[in-house]
């Protein structure tokens, strides 16, 4: 068969790489979710967040990029904390739509800050990596960076979450809130905790797309609903099943991308998705 | 060690206690027994601070429990064990275990108060890796328990230990209880099943509508009339 060469490989491949940062992006956003039972809109926006700290840092202060890289995770898991106390609390017992609204505006809100802070012109790094060729087969670096990367920060992500006392009662306070104290533990503090949590996710995503994309204010939104729709296709709150969509997604994207034209596998991927949600709205592993 | 003091607690509008006061001492156990409905679970919740009291005071050796927030009661040395269990279902036994010990100085005696509930509950060793959720009734139970004993409490509540659970169940769990009780541990229950919970305890407290009727020695309170035509249909 004339189509089953050594590009479709690399294409798969490089949908192997792609899955893996997808997985990353949707790890944190999952994470909040399955434990505050709130969906962060802005998520995408405070990934966006986190490249420009790592932009600032690096090109205007001239900071080492592994230095402005940690920097930019550690603001991000605080604007996550910050995010919790300030904007979720007040708003932990309202009505599910009024959660989402506010978080919704909270999406407007960093996107025009970032305007005002950065003006609306791409920005980069000016970091060049040179792809890697594997036979015929060509990589791009900052992918593979990611890629690896992305794996490191799921799987330290699954060991606090198992091994950790912390990490066991962010799992716990998704299946009886109301107990906790009981535990000596208070939910409260779980919540930032989680939120802090979910937003050093945010920002570790942020370091690896700004090796490999150029960054402005609206970047959030190439990105957001993808990462909203793996959520979903995997079943809102669950990691796992967030994993197995993630990686499915990009196989769509990179093989469809390959075999049609890049749009297309845009288009399968929705599809797909869309499909899925006729068969089984709870996604692949939902529970209710 | 611990007292209550004229407590009034409800939910909303609906007050559930009325002026309550009882004392548990050291090394006792203790019941408050009473039909469904009486304020039972309410009073335990009280004390463990998940409502708050609208009148009254509760003192654990003579601390006031006034101005502790909920998540600190447990390290005032009051362990609770819910009523329906309340397990992490989706937790294995050892982390259910594991949750119970999350205070930092309970975290420390982590592996010796583990083997010391392995001891008195061979049975969770045997199913330490399985899903609380998949337990039975009275494996439940015992899990219930041994995470409430992972803190070190002085003062260990449960509520309705028996509940749910089949007459031959009931029975180990109330042995469970006296073991409890032999190991040195002070114990405040709340059970429904009056006749069973009287031979395990060594006073009890008798509460209807919100309200202590009568409380006594448990042979006391099995021998009187008051008890044995309204609970035991004697």
């Amino acid at each position: 068969m004339e189509i089953f060469d050594i590009f479709l490989l690399e294409a798969v491949l490089n949908g192997i790489l792609l899955g893996g940062l997808l997985a990353l992006l949707s790890l944190g956003l999952n994470l909040i979710f399955g434990v505050i039972d709130v969906v962060w809109i802005c998520y995408a926006e405070m990934i966006m967040i986190g490249m420009y700290a790592v932009y600032t840092l690096h090109v205007q202060y001239h900071w080492p990029l592994l230095a402005a890289m940690a920097a930019g995770i550690a603001s991000v898991a605080l604007l996550g904390a910050l995010m919790h106390q300030f904007v979720i609390r007040p708003v932990l017992s309202a009505e599910p739509i009024n959660q989402l609204l506010v978080t919704g505006g909270v999406l407007f809100f960093l996107q025009a800050a970032a305007t005002l802070a950065f003006g609306i012109e791409f920005k980069n790094l000016g970091v060049k990596l040179p792809p890697v060729a594997i036979g015929e087969m060509s990589f791009s670096f900052p992918r593979i960076i990611a890629f690896a990367v992305a794996v490191a920060g799921v799987a330290a992500t699954y060991l606090f979450l198992t091994r950790s006392y912390l990490g066991t009662a962010i799992r716990a306070i998704s299946q009886d809130r109301e107990i906790m104290p009981l535990m000596g533990v208070s939910p409260g503090r779980i919540f930032v905790a989680t939120s802090a949590l979910g937003g050093a996710l945010a920002g570790l995503s942020g370091c690896l797309l700004v090796l490999q994309y150029d960054i402005h204010p609206a970047i959030g939104l190439s990105f957001g609903p993808i990462t909203f729709l793996i959520c979903v296709l995997g079943g809102l709150g669950n990691m796992l099943g967030g994993l197995i969509a993630a990686f499915i997604f990009a196989q769509f994207i990179s093989v469809g991308g390959f075999v049609f034209a890049i749009e297309w596998g845009y288009v399968i991927a929705f599809v797909f998705f869309i499909a899925v949600m006729f068969w089984r709205p709870q996604g692949i592993l939902g529970g209710k | 060690m611990l007292a209550l003091t004229d407590v009034c607690a409800g939910y909303g509008s609906f007050q559930a206690l009325f002026g309550v006061s009882l004392e548990v001492k050291a090394g006792e156990s203790v019941a408050v027994i009473g039909p469904n409905g009486a304020g039972k679970t309410t009073l335990l919740r009280a004390i463990s601070k998940l409502i708050a009291l609208t009148a009254g005071e509760v003192t654990m050796q003579g601390r006031s429990l006034k101005h502790v927030p909920a998540h600190e009661v447990i390290a005032c040395g009051i362990s609770q064990v819910p009523e329906n269990r309340r397990l992490f279902a989706r937790l294995t036994v050892e982390e259910n275990l594991k949750m119970g010990a999350f205070l930092p100085a309970a975290r420390k005696k982590f592996a010796e108060r583990r083997e010391f509930v392995y001891s008195l509950f061979p049975r969770m060793q045997e199913r330490r890796a399985q899903l609380a959720g998949t337990l039975s009734g009275g494996e439940q139970q015992m899990c219930a328990i041994g995470r409430a004993l992972m803190s070190g409490p002085k003062l260990l509540l449960l509520d309705e230990p028996s509940a749910g659970l089949a007459p031959v169940i009931v029975q180990s769990i109330m042995q469970m209880v006296k073991r409890i009780c032999a190991e040195g541990y002070t114990v405040l229950i709340v059970e429904q099943n009056i006749r069973q919970v009287l031979k395990v305890v060594d006073r009890a407290y008798l509460l209807e509508t919100g309200r202590i009727k009568s409380s006594g020695a448990s042979a006391e309170l099995l021998a009187s009339d008051e008890i044995r035509k309204a609970y035991l249909g004697m």
